[in-house]
């Protein structure tokens, strides 16, 4: 039977959907927007086994376990969470897969809901890892399918990369929907590949050289890359959605559409170029694809005309290689005020951050909802700067000013991030005798992401009941005095006005938790 | 771009816009076209501006609508209309809702929007929410009744659009879903 059915899945599913159709088991990942999605999905698929790790290091190393045993894994992540995965992602290139190890990692440029808009193809190259970049969901679907074929072949983890527009777009999906079934083997001794010693590292190191070599030549002929010619006076090499934007507003040029940026199939690039006048080199944010192009010898235009900083646009990309202005646009005469993202009505975190303004403390924060206390009318905080960061920050700063310093310091951080992050920090402020106050706002969810379960409350990502952190238990653990561990009631003010006002006096390392039930979840429990 | 028709959905948090351009990207594949539709997800439940692209014709590339390209803007809010207005040119059947939802940061909700809109555009159909609300029986079914105003301008037959409704809307609510985009195609300005 021909099951040929079309379906309007948005780039996210769609990763979801290769990776099941591709017999993926395991999945594992930490939110992060424009990722989310992918991990949401593949759990409602039967046959895989999801979770959400404590944070992208954790989610790659269970991952890499799987996929010595066998297992095909698929591993999620926004581009920072890379950051955070480096330290497995750069070993597991030389200690290779079993069953075929797939790690998204999902751009943010223009920063729509992101610390920064770092470029994820430096940790492809860097890393030595092959790299995919879907244009749309068709191709979100396939290269991932794909992307698993890719690293049982060439044993190595495959990184798929995608952006927010695709990721969040929607666009119509055909396939069959039958899913392969790989069996997993279990995991099988191989000491001289999987532990890194010195001594075996240097043998996989040639490998890995080895295979990005082989990779180099053969990929040469894979039908990720395209070549369409039409007028050959223009050229255009691209990936991703940029590819879209050029179908759309230059329908005339001819293009190379790479759909793997790394290796580079030298050879299609070198014919391609032979036999076009002028190339353009069209990709968001770094220059990527241009430097290794002039490295060759190429004389490319990229980011001569080309911006640097945030997502192109369909007519941004016209009006550069074209020179023409779009028409003018009708001058109408209104100021359109700001709709900036605030804390909901009725959201805990507003009486934690109005208290910390009237105190005139320095807030180091964190990343989450939270982060909204920054805005007027709390401008109650002072850094941000990654996950977990808020506790560090508030040490240096308490060493840096010395005992003397009048100023108080305080650290903000959600739940999920303290588990991701934060308690790294607090065992180094224990150890190393600061003397920070913590305070840990508890929601009991993640909830900036969309409302994801996590260490702290209580439920897996498929909804069944787990442990949860003790917090009292856990800084008494570490080290912090009892009588400076406070926990309080978010949605009662006058319990944390007291805790605040008595740690902030006692001027010892301190943990303050705020606990209260997200005000969306609450409302939505009450139904 | 010949062949495609775009749409652009505005409007703030909370107001089912992605719901809706949900359907009418589903409507449109009902009616056998290519469709893309492009949104940014998070911002609404915190009060943000929210915008739906919507494209379809026989081939989508891009599934953002380049400047001045949208054939129909259809806001469900007063100033969020005011928003995009670099998506439209004299060409676009803007879709304006009366609906006013001030900013989290402001106490006055800014005067004469409407006015200068209609004063530059030629194509201006005004929907009162407070009308659909009569017809309809509740305010939640406003985007879906604007999907029924929208429809009168685009070539998606009746029975794609009910196809769409019915794949998409929460189970048991196809009739009155249905009833509230009919109450919207037939609204009299």
């Amino acid at each position: 039977m021909n099951g040929m059915k079309k379906e309007l899945l948005s780039g996210n599913e769609s990763i979801a959907r290769g990776a099941y159709e591709a017999g993926v088991t395991v999945g594992t990942g930490y939110p992060g927007t424009p990722s989310t999605e992918i991990l949401e999905n593949l759990t409602r698929y039967p046959g895989v086994y999801t979770e959400w790790s404590v944070n992208e290091k954790v989610a790659l190393e269970v991952a890499i376990g799987a996929s010595l045993a066998g297992a095909r894994t698929l591993v999620t992540m926004k581009h920072v969470g890379v950051n955070v995965a480096a330290d497995p992602l750069f070993t597991s290139s030389y200690i290779g897969v079993k069953g075929g190890l797939v790690i998204v990692t999902a751009d943010d440029p223009s920063m729509h809901s992101s610390q920064n808009e770092q470029d994820s193809r430096h940790y492809a190259a860097a890393a030595k890892i092959p790299m995919l970049e879907p244009s749309g969901s068709q191709e979100a679907r396939d290269f991932t399918a794909r992307a698993f074929e890719i690293s049982e072949q060439y044993d190595t983890p495959v990184f798929v990369r995608t952006t927010t527009r695709v990721s969040h777009s929607k666009g119509v999906v055909t396939g069959t929907g039958e899913r392969t079934e790989k069996p997993v083997e279990g995991f099988q001794r191989n000491i001289t590949k999987y532990v890194m010693i010195p001594a075996f590292a240097r043998q996989r190191h040639a490998e890995v050289e080895k295979r990005l070599a082989r990779l180099e030549e053969d990929c040469n002929g894979f039908d990720l890359n395209t070549i369409e010619y039409r007028d050959t006076q223009i050229g255009v090499i691209t990936s991703g959605i940029a590819y879209e934007y050029i179908r759309e507003t230059l329908p005339d040029v001819s293009v190379l559409k790479l759909g793997m940026v790394n290796p580079l199939p030298w050879k299609l690039i070198d014919t391609f170029i032979r036999n076009v006048k002028q190339v353009f080199v069209v990709e968001e944010l770094d220059p990527f694809l241009e430097t290794r192009l002039k490295a060759r010898g190429y004389q490319v235009i990229g980011k001569e005309l080309f911006p640097l900083e945030g997502e192109l646009t369909p007519d941004s990309i016209r009006e550069k290689i074209t020179g023409e202005i779009s028409a003018a646009r009708i001058p109408v005469n209104i100021a359109v005020p700001q709709r900036p993202p605030s804390l909901c009505p009725g959201c805990p975190h507003r009486k934690v951050f109005s208290l910390l303004n009237r105190e005139k403390v320095t807030v180091t924060g964190d990343i989450g909802c939270y982060t909204l206390g920054v805005l007027p009318p709390f401008s109650a905080m002072d850094t941000c700067v990654d996950m977990g960061a808020s506790i560090g920050v508030a040490q240096g700063i308490e060493i840096a000013e010395g005992p003397e310093s009048t100023r108080k310091t305080v650290a903000v951080i959600g739940d999920s991030t303290f588990a991701h992050s934060g308690i790294t920090g607090l065992i180094n402020a224990a150890y190393n005798k600061r003397n920070s106050l913590i305070i840990v706002l508890d929601n009991g969810t993640t909830a900036m992401t969309g409302m994801q379960p996590n260490p702290l409350s209580g439920e897996t990502i498929a909804g069944e009941q787990t442990s949860v952190i003790d917090y009292a238990r856990l800084a008494e653990a570490v080290g912090i005095r009892r009588e400076n561990i406070r926990i309080v009631d978010a949605y009662k003010d006058a319990e944390i006005e007291d805790a605040l006002t008595t740690l902030l006096a006692g001027k010892q390392l301190s943990l303050m938790v705020v606990q209260g039930l997200c005000v969306i979840l609450r409302r939505k429990k009450k139904k | 771009m010949e062949g495609i028709t775009s749409v652009l959905m505005v409007g703030v948090g909370g107001q089912g816009i992605i719901l809706a351009s949900d359907i009418m990207t589903r409507a449109a594949l009902e009616a056998g076209y290519d469709a893309k539709k492009s949104e940014i997800h998070g911002m609404s439940q915190r009060g943000g501006s929210v915008f739906s692209h919507v494209r379809f014709g026989s081939k989508v590339h891009s599934p953002v609508i380049p400047q001045q390209g949208a054939d129909v803007l259809v806001s469900l809010e007063e100033m969020e209309t005011a928003r995009w207005l670099s998506y439209v040119s004299e060409d676009t059947n803007l879709i304006l809702t009366r609906q006013r939802i001030l900013p989290a940061n402001m106490t006055e909700y800014p005067e004469g929007i409407e006015a200068e809109i209609r004063k530059h555009y030629p194509k201006v159909i005004v929907v009162e929410p407070e009308v659909v609300k009569q017809h309809t029986g509740s305010a939640k079914f406003l985007n879906v009744a604007l999907l029924g105003v929208v429809s009168r301008f685009v070539a998606i037959p009746e029975s794609a659009w009910e196809a769409a409704i019915q794949a998409e809307v929460p189970a048991g609510t196809f009739e009155s879903n249905v009833n509230a985009f009919r109450i919207g195609k037939n609204l009299q300005e």
